[in-house]
C-alpha cells in the first residue's frame, strides 16, 4: 500500500478534545445515565474512516486521557477503548457499507462491550457499580450515532483529513 | 492498573497527563464561570443592599457566639487544670484555603469532584476537605492545578467518628445510592439513637476532631444479625456546595507519616 499523504491531524485531535470535552460537561442527574459516551463514538468513527492511521493505539491514548479526567483507575477506559479500536478496524470495510440504522445496532453492540470491560474492571476493583447504567448509555449512543457520523464525515471532507 | 489501584506508583504519570487534561476540565468550568460571573454583576442595587444587610446581621449573630465560645473555651480549660487531664485544650487554628468546585461531571457511579486547586497550592493526597456545614471528603489525586476530591458517601470512603452526646466511636461507610452513611460493626446494643450528632473523632490521622459529619436518620435492628444498620445523613450539603475549604490540619506532636489512615484507594 502506497503511503498516503497523512493531513488533518489537528482536526483529528480537535475532534477528540470536543467529545472530552461533552463527556464530562455537567449536566443534570437524570441526564448523566444516558450521556452519549463520546469519545468512544468519535474513536470508532476515526478507525473505520481511517483505519491505517487511528487505531489501537490511539484507543489507547485516548482512554488513559479519559481515565485522567475522570479520574478512573488509570488504564480502565485505555484497555477498553483500545479493543474497541481494534474491533472497529478490523471490521471497519463491513461497517462502512452498512446503511445507518444497521451501523446503529454495531455501535450499541460496541458499546456494550466497551462498558463491559470498564464494569468488569470496576467490579475487580471493588466499586460495585449499577448493572443497568450499562444499558443506557449505549442506547443513547446508538441515537446520537448518526449525527456524529455525518457532522464527522462533513468535517473529514471538508478539511480533506486522510 | 493494579499498580495504580493497589500501590499509587502510576501518580506521576496521572499528574503529568493532567497538565493536558486541566485546561479542558477549565474550558468546561467557563460557562458556568460566566454564569456566576453575570449573575454576580448584573444585580440591582437593592438587592446589593438587602444582602449586604443579612451578612452584616449573621455577622454580628455569629460574633455574638464566638464571645460565648470565648468563654466556654475558658470554663473548659479551667475544669480540665482542674482535673488534671491528661489531654491538653489546644486552641489552633488550622491553616485553611478555599477552592472551588469545577462543575465536570466524573464516573457517574463514583462521588468525586473536581476542585481548581492543586499541587501548586501545597494540595495533598489526603487532604481533607469541608464544607460550611460539615466534612465533604478528601483528596486522592492531584494535579498542577486541579484535584480530585473523594465524598464521604462514596462506597469506598470510610471516616473515622464519634457520637457528640457519649463519645461512642464508630466508623462510617459511604451508601452512594442515597448519598448517606453507615455506621459499620456497631452491636445491636450500642448506645446510638436516632438524630444523634457524629462529629469526626481525629483518629486515623487524615481528618482534624471536632468537625460535624452527620446526623442519625435510622437505625434497624434485626436480633438474627449480628450488627444493627444504622444510616447517617451528612450534614454537609454534598451536590449544592460550590466552595469548600481544604484544611490543612495539625495533629498536635503526631505527624500525618506517623499514623496510618483509613482505607483509600481511587
Amino acid at each position: 500500500m502506497a503511503v498516503a499523504q497523512r493531513q488533518g491531524g489537528l482536526i483529528i485531535i480537535l475532534s477528540f478534545v470536543v467529545a472530552l470535552m461533552l463527556s464530562i460537561i455537567d449536566l443534570p442527574n437524570w441526564a448523566e445515565e444516558i450521556r452519549p459516551q463520546w469519545v468512544v463514538l468519535v474513536l470508532i468513527y476515526w478507525s473505520m474512516a481511517l483505519p491505517q492511521r487511528i487505531s489501537v493505539g490511539t484507543g489507547w491514548v485516548m482512554g488513559l486521557l479519559l481515565d485522567v479526567t475522570n479520574s478512573a483507575i488509570l488504564g480502565q477506559n485505555a484497555l477498553a477503548l483500545a479493543f474497541i479500536a481494534f474491533l472497529t478496524a478490523h471490521l471497519h470495510q463491513r461497517l462502512r457499507v452498512f446503511p445507518f440504522w444497521q451501523q446503529a445496532i454495531v455501535i450499541f453492540v460496541f458499546c456494550i462491550i466497551f462498558n463491559l470491560i470498564v464494569l468488569w474492571i470496576k467490579g475487580i476493583s471493588g466499586s460495585a457499580p449499577n448493572v443497568w447504567l450499562i444499558i443506557t448509555p449505549s442506547f443513547t449512543s446508538a441515537i446520537f450515532w448518526p449525527l456524529v457520523f455525518i457532522s464527522l464525515r462533513r468535517i473529514r471532507r471538508s478539511y480533506h483529513v486522510k | 492498573m493494579v499498580l495504580d489501584h493497589r500501590f499509587h506508583a502510576t501518580d506521576a504519570i496521572r499528574s503529568t497527563l493532567s497538565i493536558v487534561v486541566d485546561p479542558i476540565r477549565y474550558v468546561v468550568n467557563l460557562p458556568t464561570d460566566i454564569k456566576n460571573w453575570a449573575a454576580g454583576s448584573l444585580v440591582s442595587h437593592t438587592t446589593l443592599e438587602d444582602e449586604n444587610q443579612t451578612l452584616k446581621t449573621q455577622n454580628q449573630l455569629l460574633k455574638a457566639k464566638l464571645q460565648k465560645y470565648a468563654s466556654l473555651k475558658a470554663e473548659n480549660a479551667n475544669l480540665r487544670g482542674l482535673l488534671k487531664s491528661a489531654k491538653k485544650y489546644e486552641d489552633k487554628l488550622e491553616q485553611v484555603l478555599i477552592a472551588e468546585i469545577l462543575s465536570v461531571d466524573l464516573d457517574p457511579f463514583r462521588r468525586k469532584v473536581v476542585i481548581n486547586k492543586g499541587s501548586s497550592h501545597d494540595v495533598y493526597i489526603g487532604q481533607p476537605i469541608i464544607g460550611a456545614q460539615g466534612v465533604m471528603g478528601k483528596i486522592i489525586h492531584i494535579g498542577p492545578l486541579s484535584s480530585t476530591a473523594l465524598m464521604i458517601t462514596d462506597a469506598n470512603h470510610s471516616i473515622p467518628v464519634q457520637v457528640n452526646r457519649n463519645n461512642v466511636r464508630a466508623i462510617a461507610m459511604g451508601i452512594p445510592k442515597n448519598n448517606q452513611l453507615e455506621l459499620i460493626h456497631q452491636p445491636n446494643n450500642a448506645d446510638i439513637k436516632v438524630d444523634d450528632l457524629l462529629v469526626t473523632s481525629g483518629l486515623g490521622c487524615i481528618f482534624p476532631g471536632g468537625y460535624p459529619v452527620g446526623r442519625v436518620t435510622d437505625i434497624t435492628t434485626n436480633l438474627s444479625l449480628p450488627f444493627a444498620k444504622i444510616i447517617v445523613q451528612p450534614t454537609a450539603q454534598l451536590d449544592k456546595n460550590r466552595e469548600v475549604l481544604l484544611v490543612w490540619p495539625d495533629f498536635g506532636g503526631n505527624k500525618q507519616s506517623d499514623c496510618r489512615g483509613p482505607e483509600e484507594d481511587s
